[in-house]
């Protein structure tokens, strides 16, 4: 029976954190440990030894992981991805998904790989709610902007709410832009002139 | 058009990008570029690593620590030119500056020996300083000052903080100085929790600090692009470098989908007139940031071998090997065959001994004459590259 591997999420979001960590669970008999707390990375990770700690490509704490990599000796130095025995596919796929894992040298690829698949689909599912909630939230503030561009088409020309939107749209449309564009260009403007 | 995706990270010295992005020079080479703004030198260097980004905007001493091998396995990464030298200021707390001001400094921000003298008598035990990554000029910068004005390597607690949250850490009590490019350090002095003490010149006169970084491989099979890329970037500097062009840079680096911040706050590292305190005493920091003038885009060689020499002592690798390993990637080579057409003056020789030059002096260049930055280190320091190997010109 092989020794459990520990690996190790950073994730300050527990929502998230949870929904990495069941994944990995479900590709086999791991030991997997939550850091949330950036400040005090450096430490938990040089205290808890893991064979493997996965975190967000993007997480600005990755810079502080690459020090703590470079601290400990050559022998047992985690790398970060790109190392020899990974196959670059796997290498691709998971900066694809946001990932850097790094992991201990001299730990055996077909003990990783699973690992890895079961992190990369996680951070798909986790990107693609990312990117709904974004949209949601731009489809939010484009219909705020429309509104006060109606509201001040409204009172610098007179005419009903109707009509304004009808006007926003009309020039939308012989310009070629998107409708929430000319709005924001109009709520600029009438910033400019103090409108 | 061929379009390029190019990864920066927010920082002032990243103009020369954005600069060629937003002023046409991309264009006018034939290039598109798609510029993605990326958390950490890490993800740089591993996106440009995977091929998902084609160029990056990147310390100078990350390729470097790659051809050592201190880094993933990866393809190998050139640095084909340089984007920026200086730029950096050190920053201490409020406590260490009222015992500096106690002791009688008067944040010159310009004597390297005064500051660094001052700051000895001051700190008792190690001092904690935020670095951007552990291969970065600051890096560099630090150490070399530092140990020059008496502290001994244990007294040196040297921490990676990235550049954006070097003003918590320091807020936070996580660090208690650091070293990072501008616009960092003005901000921090802005939220009131800093005083500047040294821009990073005041050490070494032209520090090299960013890099245009891209994949080898990248630069064989699409050497036009890589040709026209250059002389974009290379266009942008020199646009940049003219003093009036400054504030209308600032102005494009502040915009939300750059730097996200107050246009005056990016404008003090651009203009190198920098409130150093947050009493707002204001300094002039001549020569703070440099993208063109004085050959500021020449991958010197002996700049390579130096950072190599230096990662070498720090990590306990062989030096003479390090140095000539790290050399080959600085691409003079393919600096002198794309920028030749553009009209960049090309110095006569690819190393040459670092730290010689007191005031900006003219030299004879490949066609007629160059001016080159005054490069001398405060405490006197030259440095004296091995002879490449006869692969490398």
């Amino acid at each position: 029976m092989l020794k459990k591997l520990l690996i190790v999420v950073v994730e300050p979001d527990p929502a998230r954190a949870e929904l990495i960590a069941e994944g990995l669970t479900h590709s086999g008999d791991h030991d997997v440990r939550i850091i949330a707390e950036q400040s005090s990375l450096s430490r938990q990770v040089a205290e808890l030894r893991p064979d493997v700690v996965l975190i967000d490509i993007a997480n600005p704490s990755r810079d502080v992981l690459e020090e703590l990599a470079l601290a400990s000796g050559p022998a047992d130095r985690p790398v970060a991805m790109f190392v020899d025995r990974s196959d670059e596919q796997m290498t691709r796929s998971a900066i694809e998904a946001g990932i850097s894992a790094y992991v201990v040298a001299g730990l055996q690829p077909d003990r990783i790989k699973p690992i890895m698949d079961a992190a990369v689909a996680r951070f798909h599912i986790l990107q693609q709610l990312r990117a709904e909630l974004a949209a949601t939230r731009a489809a939010l503030e484009e219909r705020k902007i429309v509104d006060r561009a109606k509201a001040i088409l409204m009172k610098a020309r007179g005419i009903d709410e109707a009509e304004a939107y009808g006007l926003l749209r009309k020039t939308a449309m012989d310009q070629g832009k998107r409708i929430g564009d000319i709005a924001q260009q109009l709520v600029t403007a009438a910033g400019l002139l103090g409108g | 058009m061929s379009s390029l995706r190019l990864g920066y990270i927010p920082l002032i010295d990243a103009a020369p990008l954005i600069v060629a992005h937003e002023m046409g020079f991309a264009a006018e080479e034939g290039l598109r570029f798609d510029i993605v703004r990326l958390n950490t030198w890490a993800q740089s260097r591993d996106m440009l690593g995977a091929g998902m980004i084609d160029a990056a905007h990147m310390l100078m001493p990350i390729p470097v620590a790659q051809a050592i091998g201190l880094g993933p396995r990866m393809p190998a990464l050139d640095l084909v030119m340089y984007l920026s030298h200086g730029g950096q200021a050190f920053a201490v707390n409020t406590d260490i500056a009222a015992r500096l001001r106690a002791e009688g400094h008067a944040f010159d921000f310009t004597d390297a020996r005064r500051a660094g003298t001052a700051l000895r008598r001051v700190i008792k035990g190690p001092l904690r300083v935020g670095v951007p990554f552990m291969f970065s000029t600051q890096l560099e910068l630090t150490h070399h000052w530092l140990r020059a004005c008496g502290f001994a390597p244990e007294d040196l607690d040297l921490r990676t903080v990235p550049p954006p949250m070097m003003a918590d850490a320091l807020a936070a009590g996580e660090v208690d100085a650091f070293c990072v490019g501008e616009p960092w350090p003005s901000f921090a002095v802005e939220r009131g929790i800093a005083a500047l003490l040294l821009p990073g010149p005041a050490v070494w006169a032209a520090p090299p600090e960013k890099g245009l970084v891209l994949r080898r491989d990248f630069t064989e099979m699409r050497g036009a692009e890589t040709g026209a890329l250059m002389r974009a970037i290379w266009r942008a500097g020199r646009w940049l470098d003219e003093p009036d062009h400054r504030g209308a840079a600032a102005e494009i680096m502040s915009r939300p989908e750059y730097l996200d911040l107050p246009s005056e706050l990016a404008e003090r590292g651009l203009t190198g007139r920098l409130t150093v305190t947050p009493r707002g005493e204001l300094r002039q920091a001549p020569g703070f940031l440099a993208f063109h003038s004085g050959g500021a885009s020449f991958p010197w060689k002996s700049q390579a071998a130096l950072i190599a020499r230096n990662i070498a002592l720090r990590h306990g690798l062989d030096q003479m090997a390090a140095m000539r390993a790290a050399m080959p990637h600085f691409r003079t080579d393919l600096y002198r065959q794309h920028l030749r057409s553009a009209g960049a003056a090309l110095p006569g020789a690819s190393l040459r001994i670092e730290g010689m030059i007191d005031a900006d002096r003219t030299v004879p260049a490949e066609r007629g004459q160059m001016v080159l930055r005054a490069d001398r280190f405060f405490d006197g320091f030259v440095f004296d590259p091995p002879t490449p190997d006869s692969s490398t010109s």
